[in-house]
């Protein structure tokens, strides 16, 4: 087999996508202007208590744009869901499923899990589908040269990495006085868990401590020995890296051993509701990152209330509504439809887009405050702004503190990108060099 | 009446021991071959190809493999994915190492360090046997996972610990599209089925499946028990390196250490069992029944048009899912491939049956 196929193949098989597209097209011009949105989630498994707000969140809010808004600029915004159970192999059939569906084909994807993501950002640019990771996700994608289809908006695990480290300085009066300490990372043993190590590395080498690195056995029920660890090795502060049953298990540990909770800090996938909960008081001083908002009602979660729930519409409990993860759903999707309407202000307004064009708007989102504020998100999030070489578009997090029965807000941080950038630049460099990708010149960008 | 051999008149010996006796068997597997050659690639949508039939495929190669081992050697191996693991992680770092090399040869040489390290796994067989068996090799798979996961060049000091290839190119052929993936692999298990096949009637098989039957008889008969195991070792292990090296290059494209963890080891060992242990057809079965059917579950219900909720779609498809394994079970406790054989020998003597 020299060439790629015999020719006289190729050619029928044109022939016959050139037969089944025209048929297609003929049945779209009828049809209403619709633009598909893929949701890939998880309502059962191990992670379903924290994958399931997260879930509901993103319907929600397509079903509020819908009813309140009718669409997108006249353009109606369509779903389904697939079941992934965080497998990295459900995950990538999910996406070939989902991927062609809707007139234009899938919008974007968010595929809520670091090793779908890693699965997906090999595809995602040979199928012209942006990724969206909300923080989470390839941490040095956040190089749009490199990485076109990927965007880890508002945070990636370095970001995380780094706002934890910059609040332990602040706890200790100094990133002087962080010298000599030990911090333990306990991990997720997983792509997600082992993503923020070179940063802790880089940080403990520019501080001087030591960092200490315990991995969990996914999905981390039995964490005695972990503990065990911790008791023996005595680290200052723990940072805790977990997702789903694997948090609430540590928390309980935590407890068993008497390790102070106010020194445990857990990262932004740490800390929510169905963590704590059952550990309730037992958890109590216990901090985690959470992206710039918790828990809490803001303006849009009233009309998700009104325009949703109010009508029986709502895809969850009322009552999950304005928790930390359903909020964070909110996020994800409110700048999976901000993406869209972006690109249809420059391809077309009223008009379903591709995931060509939705990459575009990914790449040129400027929210600014008076956008988020008729958005009602303006108390929820900072103004921010992608570009080309910036995938990110903000780094912020805030620290936030269980209390025994809620989530109080604390201090707003910003990652040191000084710290971050030549990192993200050497990785990416790295990853271009292995698939002989070309970064983009500043002229590329602007097509 | 269809599927009778009347008039079909053997006349020399490697006539009667061809591989497939009957014209009907004969005809069949031939239309089998030529259609997926020739018609799959036409007719499959990109979805069909890339979700569903490369990694039916893939396993199945995986499953003869260890179906060489439990099925016809009679030894019970619960590490097959980590020795899938060798082969991706090998095959990972010759591509990224030394660039140059075919892809065929990469494919060579990682099932051969597979088959190495299945060798290195395989000498407790020779004094563990059955259930306590199954338990060392668990332990192969147990300290293949640790490896994967904390041995650095594995990965290539990737940060995360997951890795991702590049295209496969060989012959100045890129296998890229999904119907180039799919000829590449079909072309593999043909190659290796046929191998398998022959290998199983060779005196090499006949040793295996001597041990298997009794491994105290067959000593006596003059069977080397160390060459009959370690060798049924080493080319289960091949053929589960070279699916891991496609499972990793041709599926999934990136991966991380949980792709070949326990979970895919129990899912070969039952796929095998379902399918019909010592039996090509019961591979195919089996790995058909584990890849493809909790797909058709999960979208039944949308194809039905009945509305049910994410969650309750996962459940459903478990829970049938559970339940026909026990109902196959239950029905023929020799699997698939069983049920295939009762169905010819009816057909055979239908409409007239004594």
């Amino acid at each position: 087999m020299k060439t790629t196929m015999p020719n006289w193949i190729a050619w029928i098989a044109a022939a016959a996508c050139a037969a089944a597209l025209a048929t297609a097209v003929a049945e779209d011009t009828t049809a209403a202007k619709e633009q598909f949105i893929p949701l890939l989630v998880y309502r059962t498994g191990p992670y379903a208590p924290n994958g399931t707000p997260w879930a509901n969140a993103k319907q929600d809010y397509l079903k509020l744009i819908n009813a309140r808004d009718g669409g997108l600029n006249g353009v109606k915004l369509t779903y389904e869901e697939c079941e992934t159970e965080y497998k990295t192999d459900r995950g990538v059939e999910c996406y070939e499923r989902l991927k062609g569906k809707g007139p234009t084909g899938a919008a974007l994807f968010d595929p809520q899990s670091t090793g779908i993501t890693f699965a997906l950002t090999e595809r995602a640019p040979v199928d012209k589908i942006p990724l969206i990771t909300v923080g989470y996700g390839r941490s040095e994608s956040q190089d749009g040269e490199v990485f076109m289809w990927n965007f880890p908006l508002l945070g990636t695990y370095w970001t995380a990495a780094d706002v934890l480290v910059q609040h332990i300085a602040k706890k200790e009066g100094g990133f002087d006085k962080l010298k000599g300490k030990k911090i333990a990372l306990m991990f997720h043993d997983s792509p997600f868990g082992k993503e923020p190590i070179p940063l802790l590395e880089e940080r403990a080498r520019l501080h001087g401590f030591e960092l200490i690195k315990i991995p969990v056995t996914p999905p981390g029920v039995e964490q005695k020995s972990v503990w065990l660890q911790v008791r023996q090795l005595r680290p200052d502060y723990v940072l805790l890296w977990g997702w789903g049953v694997m948090n609430s298990t540590a928390l309980k540990e935590a407890q068993a051993t008497a390790f102070p909770r106010d020194h445990l800090l857990g990262v932004w996938w740490s800390g929510a509701e169905p963590d704590v909960k059952d550990v309730g008081e037992g958890a109590k001083g216990y901090s985690a990152l959470t992206i710039q908002y918790g828990a809490g009602m803001s303006n849009v979660q009233k009309d998700i209330l009104k325009y949703v729930h109010d009508k029986g519409q709502g895809t969850g409990p009322r009552e999950e509504v304005g928790t930390v993860l359903y909020n964070r759903g909110l996020l994800v999707q409110m700048l999976t439809v901000e993406a869209v309407r972006r690109a249809q202000e420059r391809f077309g307004k009223g008009k379903a887009m591709t995931g060509e064009q939705v990459r575009w708007g990914l790449e040129n989102l400027t929210l600014d405050q008076k956008k988020l504020d008729a958005l009602g998100f303006g108390e929820m999030l900072k103004p921010l702004h992608t570009s080309c070489p910036d995938h990110i578009g903000a780094s912020y997090a805030r620290i936030q503190t269980w209390d025994g029965s809620r989530w109080l807000p604390g201090d707003l941080y910003e990652a040191n990108q000084q710290i971050i950038m030549p990192m993200v630049r050497s990785a990416a460099d790295a990853y271009a060099a292995s698939k002989k990708i070309t970064p983009r010149t500043a002229q590329e960008c602007q097509s | 009446m269809l599927y009778r051999e009347n008039g079909q008149f053997k006349t020399s010996y490697s006539a009667d021991q061809q591989l497939l006796p009957i014209a009907q068997d004969r005809w069949l597997v031939i239309a089998l071959v030529a259609s997926s050659f020739l018609a799959v690639p036409l007719l499959a949508s990109d979805y069909a190809l890339r979700a569903l039939i490369i990694p039916f495929l893939i396993l199945t190669i995986a499953a003869i493999g260890l179906n060489i081992l439990v099925g016809y050697c009679g030894q019970i191996s619960l590490g097959s994915a980590g020795f899938m693991g060798v082969g991706a992680y090998l095959a990972f770092n010759l591509t990224l190492r030394i660039p140059q090399l075919n892809f065929l040869v990469v494919l060579l040489l990682s099932g051969g360090s597979a088959a190495l390290v299945g060798i290195a796994f395989g000498i407790p067989s020779l004094r563990i046997k059955g259930l306590y068996l199954a338990v060392a090799t668990l332990a192969a798979q147990f300290f293949l996972d640790w490896a994967f996961a904390r041995v650095r060049w594995f990965t290539a000091n990737s940060p995360s610990g997951s890795v991702s290839t590049n295209p496969i190119v060989m012959f100045g052929w890129t296998v890229e599209r999904p119907v180039d993936k799919y000829l590449l692999v079909l072309g593999l298990l043909c190659l290796l089925t046929l191998a398998a096949k022959n290998l199983t009637r060779s005196h090499i098989g006949r040793a295996w499946m001597a041990t298997r039957d009794m491994d105290v008889a067959a000593e006596v008969i003059g069977v080397r028990p160390l060459t009959a195991k370690l060798s049924a070792f080493a080319v289960s292990s091949f053929y589960a390196g070279v699916a891991g090296a496609l499972w990793g290059f041709v599926h999934l494209g990136s991966w991380e250490p949980a792709a070949f963890s326990v979970t895919m080891s129990l899912n070969l060992l039952f796929m095998i069992i379902i399918g019909g242990l010592g039996s090509m057809p019961g591979s195919f079965f089996g790995a058909a029944f584990f890849v493809l059917l909790p797909l058709l579950l999960n979208r039944i219900p949308a194809m039905l048009g009945i509305d049910l909720s994410t969650a309750m779609k996962s459940h459903m498809e478990a829970m049938i899912f559970g339940g026909l394994i026990v109902l196959f079970l239950a029905i023929e406790p020799r699997g698939l491939a069983r049920l295939w054989a009762i169905g010819k020998e009816k057909l055979r003597i239908w409409p007239f049956p004594h």
